[in-house]
């Protein structure tokens, strides 16, 4: 197993030097008064500023000197500065981070919960009414874009019943962060309202994320319901299945006890998949919600050209993808011995 | 016809060719369902007037179109099916059937071409292996570093400055951070038929490289990726609403779905008032998508039943 997870490990290196050309490729795409421009904070003043800065950072120099200026600026952790957050690139991450992060962990619960007790249920009564009808559920699901899913929701629940608000907290709870009232630990409402011992910021925050926990999870349903629901038809027809049924064990046993537990061994694969899911889910989801967090903060640097910040998301985000898949390999390596031989 | 036979029986597939039959005729008869009023451009949708708030569906007022004909300040537009859209005044009814088009072209163009590009280097990895296959594989595994959506607006962002807004931009990003799948799974599946005696007995016999990809390789593993592809052109075109949704697809003014949704956002206070924004371009989309999706779903278990159940992102 080991050789297995230093071999993924030494890989590792150059993926990410693999995708920094790539998002680097991307970069130089602009003509470079684009560029330059992407580096003024504020209006230049004299008319020869545009030739002072492309000179001062090397962007008429050939790329792949170009490229390692850029590259030792990401080491050094300078990104660049974000237009649209007002701050570097590297701090508007670390800001609106917690509020994703907290998007996304409320978000898996019901993933998690639903999908996989679904397609569990969906295995078990096979061919039956309640399968067919979760495979409609999964397709129309698969079908429904979660901007039409979430305009339709707050069409309802924010628009017509006033159930649920958007954005992310009530402005009395700002009021009170302003008043020094309340105080972010985390940057997670929810947590930090538990750290204040403030059960109403907490049910306040809770009301705010209905909506776009349910957005964000949705897609998600139909694809764990599927995987579930098929890795558990083939592990009920496993031989230890039968066995177990054989030896008069109840079937509640014979199925959690028995067959789930390695039904969930390929659901593990998808987590990958899930991630990737998530990440693209937050910048609509968010969008649409008026979520603050890093989706929207993306998406609205990418339609206002704010370019550093988009391929700051972007990086973050591979970064993200590429570790949480590095993750699941090992962990899979880990839970299913007959992995590692290969 | 066989196939076509199969996928009638099914109930699933058969309400999904039923729907696609629609969606087909509704972008063939798009001129006589929406006459065009700027005949050169049937794309631009045709607008309703100059009021500020979304119009319902319905009749316009009659005295207010006159003088409009009269002063030719706008197209004729006196029958608004599914009302319009706020700012722009425009109109629902004509984005939805000339959108149409646009879908069809998104998803097909979209599809072929990620296709054509995935089936060329995947059969190029697994047919020559050693480090042609090395170097393929790790530029896939670059690609699929880049979560989809996100690595799609990046690109149409960035490719903005140069070639503009609009449909080409967004198609070439999706493109480009799409075809990995299909290299993948051809690979694996050239890898399969590679050492078949078949092709053995072509290769003693003289063929060359070329005529053992193309006459004996792919014919005998192409067919799951046909099968994912099909499925896929569903989620291409809500991805490419997607980017027009959050800005970065078809220009302001082009018919195309995830425009048309993209106005709703303006209104989402009182969204419940103004319906018709969102659930009439939202139930086209859905049901478009569906189409595929039922028919890919039935195409795969008849072609391919070793893919059965299993999910393609």
């Amino acid at each position: 197993m080991w050789a297995y997870i230093v071999r993924r490990l030494l890989l590792l290196p150059l993926l990410i030097f693999l995708v920094t050309l790539f998002v680097f490729g991307m970069y130089s795409f602009l003509p470079p008064k684009m560029r330059a421009s992407l580096y003024v904070q504020d209006v230049p003043r004299s008319p020869d500023a545009m030739e002072r800065i492309i000179e001062r950072y090397g962007l008429d120099q050939p790329i792949h000197i170009q490229y390692l200026r850029w590259m030792g600026n990401l080491l050094r952790g300078d990104f660049g500065w974000s237009k649209t957050a007002q701050r570097p690139v590297l701090e508007a991450l670390a800001h609106y981070f917690p509020a994703t992060l907290e998007l996304a962990l409320w978000a898996l619960i019901p993933v998690i919960f639903i999908g996989i007790w679904l397609g569990i249920l969906s295995a078990i009564h096979h061919n039956r009414p309640l399968d067919h009808a979760t495979r409609v559920f999964a397709l129309v699901g698969w079908s429904f874009p979660s901007y039409v899913y979430g305009l339709l929701l707050i069409m309802v629940f924010y628009a017509w019943l006033r159930w649920f608000p958007v954005g992310r907290v009530s402005q009395w709870v700002l009021q009170l962060e302003a008043t020094g009232g309340f105080h972010r630990f985390t940057g997670m409402y929810t947590l930090d309202a538990i750290l204040n011992g403030r059960p109403d910021v907490l049910a306040d925050a809770l009301r705010h994320l209905v909506m776009p926990i349910f957005t964000l999870a949705y897609i998600q349903w139909a694809l764990l319901l599927r995987i579930t629901r098929s890795s558990m038809l083939e592990t009920l027809r496993q031989e230890y299945v039968m066995t177990a049924r054989a030896k008069g064990l109840s079937e509640r046993v014979v199925i959690y006890k028995h067959a789930v537990r390695n039904a969930l061994i390929p659901v593990a694969t998808v987590a990958g998949l899930l991630l990737i899911g998530l990440l693209n889910g937050v910048v609509i989801t968010e969008t649409i919600f008026n979520y603050p967090g890093l989706g929207r903060w993306a998406a609205t640097a990418a339609t206002q050209l704010d370019i550093l910040s988009v391929l700051g998301f972007t990086l973050f985000n591979c970064g993200l993808l590429v570790l949480g898949n590095l993750f699941v390999d090992i962990l899979y390596a880990v839970i299913d011995p007959r992995i590692r031989l290969e | 016809m066989k196939l076509f036979l199969r996928l009638c029986k099914n109930p699933l597939s058969l309400t999904g060719l039923v729907l696609l039959t629609f969606f087909v005729g509704v972008a063939i008869a798009a001129p006589w369902l929406a006459p065009p009023p700027w005949p050169r451009e049937p794309y631009r949708i045709a607008r309703c007037g100059f009021s500020p708030i979304p119009q319902p569906p319905g009749v316009s007022n009659p005295i207010h179109g006159i003088r409009l004909i009269v002063t030719g300040q706008a197209p004729i537009c006196r029958v608004r099916p599914f009302g319009t859209t706020g700012e722009g005044q425009y109109d629902i009814y004509y984005a939805l059937v000339w959108g149409t088009r646009t879908a069809f072209k998104v998803g097909l163009y979209i599809t072929g071409i990620s296709l054509t590009i995935g089936l060329l280097l995947g059969s190029l990895a697994a047919y020559f292996g050693k480090y042609v296959d090395e170097v393929i594989m790790r530029i896939v595994d670059v690609f699929m570093a880049f979560p989809f959506l996100v690595a799609a607006m990046t690109l149409a962002a960035v490719l903005q400055p140069t070639i503009g807004r609009g449909l080409v931009t967004a198609m070439i990003a999706l493109i480009t951070f799409g075809w990995m799948g299909y290299a993948r799974l051809i690979r694996g599946d050239i890898l399969a038929v590679k050492e078949r005696d078949y092709v053995q007995a072509a290769r003693a016999a003289g063929a060359g490289h070329l005529r053992i990809i193309f006459r004996h390789i792919l014919p005998n593993a192409i067919y799951p990726t046909m099968v994912m592809a099909s499925m896929d052109i569903g989620s291409y075109v809500i991805s490419f609403a997607a980017l027009s949704f959050l800005g970065l697809g078809a220009e302001v003014g082009y018919a195309d779905w995830g425009q048309v949704l993209a106005f709703a956002r303006n209104w989402i206070p009182r969204l419940h008032e103004y319906w018709w924004i969102i659930v009439y371009p939202g139930t086209t989309l859905i049901l478009f998508v569906l189409a595929w999706n039922l028919v890919g779903d039935a195409l795969r278990d008849i072609l391919d039943p070793r893919l059965r159940g299993r999910i393609t992102v």
